[in-house]
């Protein structure tokens, strides 16, 4: 068990393209933390970077207090779980837990401890003598994961590992970390473009672009006060609409003028956070599920809006419709009992409470 | 198929034995066809190896003239003469040596190879494919030549550090060490160019999980890189068995089986005995023992193969 700490970590590769871009975090003991970012933002290297894998161009990690930038992956007391699993294909599913622990020459009455009961936990007792080829996609998942258990490491890497599952079994395996991780409490950092899975995992997610991280923090934290565009935008499904607008002075408040003309007044709390913005163009952002025909008796800070449904898409809980607005899509969660039609004119509330202003120039919330 | 399943049985028994009757006409016709397309090679290989095989046990039941049947009076005088244990012995000292001296050195090229960067990879991959490529006798003629007493090449370089001359054709330790490295220098680019293929087939993950798990670039070798590549070598490793052991030309060319037939092999003896010097039935009981020695080899190499590939693939 160990904090992790990420100091100015860079990644170059020949030709000069950075992946990485200089990145700092530290890891708590214990925490799980969950690196998200689209395909190509560098989280897998910085991922591989930890373990050992991929060089470090430049920076320092440090795994328990000492920097491990020169040692090799196998002296770094860390475990790894791959999308792929990467299970040795000759070894029994006991063979392959075992393998680490008997390349460390641990006493063999140690071992079949450790494995029987990593597969206790994992519920893959009657898959031990088994070959990897005889494993549904899901058991090779979890003979991963009692690989990197048994090793009772310092830190568990997991490189996308439910990336590979049916939607099904990606849920219940997402679940099932989770309680892994409840149970053994050893430092986690975990690896995905699947902002649900980071959301719903992590202590704290880190939001990576472009080789930097945009913003670190609690999933509520981020979904909430997304610090940039990119993160309100990443964070939440459906994505949170962005509507050109401009910041208009009215009688001492401050009104958004959306697309379409529509004035909606800005919450008193936060005029002077905007005040400096007032005349300017900004980008307004608001999530569907801010975007409502909710129908509560509080009507604070709610300011209605008409819209025309292009489509109607029915979920069951829910219903999403989707509008455009001057060449801009937008969407909307209604109660699935709202009567709404496509091309006739719906009544909306804008939750202007929950909504955010971005500055163009900087694509900073503001 | 399923559909059709369904199908017959909610239509009742009379409809289903029809359609049965029906479908099993068709695979029928299906094997039929496939068999009919497959007739060309079945003729090449009975006219070419069947037929070969079989006249070739009918001859070595025959005496010395083919004019009447012998048993295996030709067996029992093989199994009587020094000469027989001789070369049998060398066939299997020549071709175990040889092949494994080939996938250790095509191995280790392999290995070098595959870690030389992919823009100069095809150079010397190209390079050292040429012995391979050559005509086997005409190679086999240039190291004749660098062997040759007289005007031997390798000696002369031995000669500049001192190393005294050696008697490469002429004495038949040396003249069985010198088949044998013509031997793994024409076959070698073979081994390696499997090998090659196979370490590029194993997955990057698994090195990186082992190098994570612990795993020194030994034990990667011992227990990553080798049982996955276990099918390819045993493969490569049988094939090139029964080449080797079925080896001809080098010996024909380099030592013509001397001195005192000690470098024959049992293709080349069977050639001696059968064509040079015109006994025929012998000849043929030379070359038959080949196949049982080859057969066995073949029988538990190919089943561990598809006992690994059950379990693997």
């Amino acid at each position: 068990m160990a904090q992790v700490s990420l100091r100015k970590i860079v990644k170059a590769y020949e030709g000069g393209v950075q992946a990485v871009k200089g990145i700092d975090l530290e890891i708590a003991d214990h925490e799980f933390v969950v690196l998200v970012g689209p395909s190509g933002c560098g989280k897998s290297t910085t991922l591989r970077m930890i373990a050992g894998l991929e060089e470090i161009t430049g920076g320092e990690i440090a795994i328990g207090g000492t920097v491990v930038n020169d040692i090799p992956p196998r002296d770094r007391d860390i475990a790894m779980v791959f999308q792929n699993y990467a299970l040795y294909p000759h070894m029994s599913v006991y063979e392959n837990m075992a393998f680490g622990l008997t390349l460390r020459k641990f006493p063999k009455a140690e071992i079949d401890k450790r494995v029987k009961e990593a597969a206790r936990i994992l519920d893959i007792t009657p898959l031990l003598e088994r070959k990897p080829k005889a494993l549904s996609g899901g058991q090779r998942q979890r003979v991963a994961m009692g690989r990197a258990i048994v090793r009772d490491p310092k830190v568990f890497l997991f490189d996308e590992p439910l990336s590979n599952l049916d939607a099904k079994l990606r849920v219940q395996m997402r679940t099932e970390i989770k309680k892994v991780h409840q149970t053994v409490r050893t430092t986690t950092v975990y690896v995905t473009h699947d902002q649900v899975e980071a959301m719903t995992l992590a202590d704290r997610v880190v939001v990576m672009n472009h080789g930097i991280i945009e913003q670190v923090g609690p999933p509520q934290e981020l979904y909430h006060h997304p610090a940039t565009k990119f993160v309100a935008g990443f964070i939440g499904s459906p994505a949170m609409n962005f509507l050109p607008a401009r910041l208009e002075e009215s009688s001492g408040g401050l009104n958004v003028v959306i697309a379409g003309g529509a004035s909606l007044p800005v919450p008193p709390a936060r005029v002077d956070r905007y005040r400096s913005y007032a005349g300017k163009q900004v980008l307004f952002g608001i999530r569907p599920e801010h975007l409502t025909d909710d129908k509560t008796t509080d009507k604070h800070n709610l300011e209605p809006l008409s819209l025309t449904p292009e489509v109607i898409e029915p979920m069951g809980m829910e219903t999403l419709a989707h509008f455009k607005l001057e060449g801009t899509e937008i969407s909307a969660r209604l109660d699935p009992s709202t009567p709404a039609e496509v091309g006739k004119p719906l009544a909306l509330l804008a939750h202007m409470g929950q909504m955010h202003l971005i500055d163009p120039a900087t694509d900073k919330v503001i | 198929m399923a559909a059709d399943g369904s199908l017959a049985m909610n239509g009742g028994t009379g409809m289903r034995s029809g359609r049965a009757n029906s479908m099993q006409r068709f695979a029928r016709r299906r094997s039929t066809i496939a068999f009919v397309m497959t007739l060309p090679l079945l003729a090449i290989i009975v006219g070419l190896v069947a037929y070969p095989a079989a006249y070739a046990i009918y001859l070595s039941t025959l005496n010395r003239r083919m004019t009447e049947f012998a048993g295996t009076l030709n067996f029992e005088l093989l199994f009587e003469s020094d000469t027989f244990w001789a070369v049998a012995f060398q066939s299997c000292f020549f071709a175990i040596t040889a092949v494994l001296l080939k996938a250790l050195l095509g191995f280790w090229l392999a290995h070098m190879l595959h870690h030389i960067p992919d823009k100069g990879q095809r150079k010397w991959r190209g390079m050292l494919l040429v012995p391979w490529v050559i005509p086997p006798a005409l190679s086999t003629l240039g190291w004749w030549w660098m062997f040759d007493p007289s005007y031997s090449s390798i000696n002369w370089l031995l000669a500049i550090v001192s190393v005294p001359e050696v008697p490469w054709l002429g004495h038949h330790w040396w003249a069985r060490i010198a088949i044998i490295m013509v031997n793994v220098w024409i076959g070698a680019p073979f081994f390696m160019i499997m090998y090659l293929a196979a370490l590029k087939s194993v997955p990057e993950q698994l090195y990186e999980a082992a190098a994570i798990d612990g795993a020194s670039s030994w034990q990667r070798l011992r227990y990553v890189t080798l049982p996955m590549m276990a099918n390819i070598i045993s493969i490569t490793v049988l094939f090139s068995l029964i080449v080797t052991f079925a080896n001809y030309d080098i010996v024909r060319v380099l030592t013509n089986g001397g001195p005192r037939d000690l470098t024959h092999v049992f293709a080349s003896y069977a050639f001696q005995v059968g064509i040079l010097s015109g006994n025929i039935p012998r000849g043929a009981a030379v070359s038959l023992f080949m196949f049982p020695i080859l057969a066995i080899c073949a029988f538990f190499v190919l089943r561990s193969v598809t006992r690994r590939n059950k379990e693997q693939m």
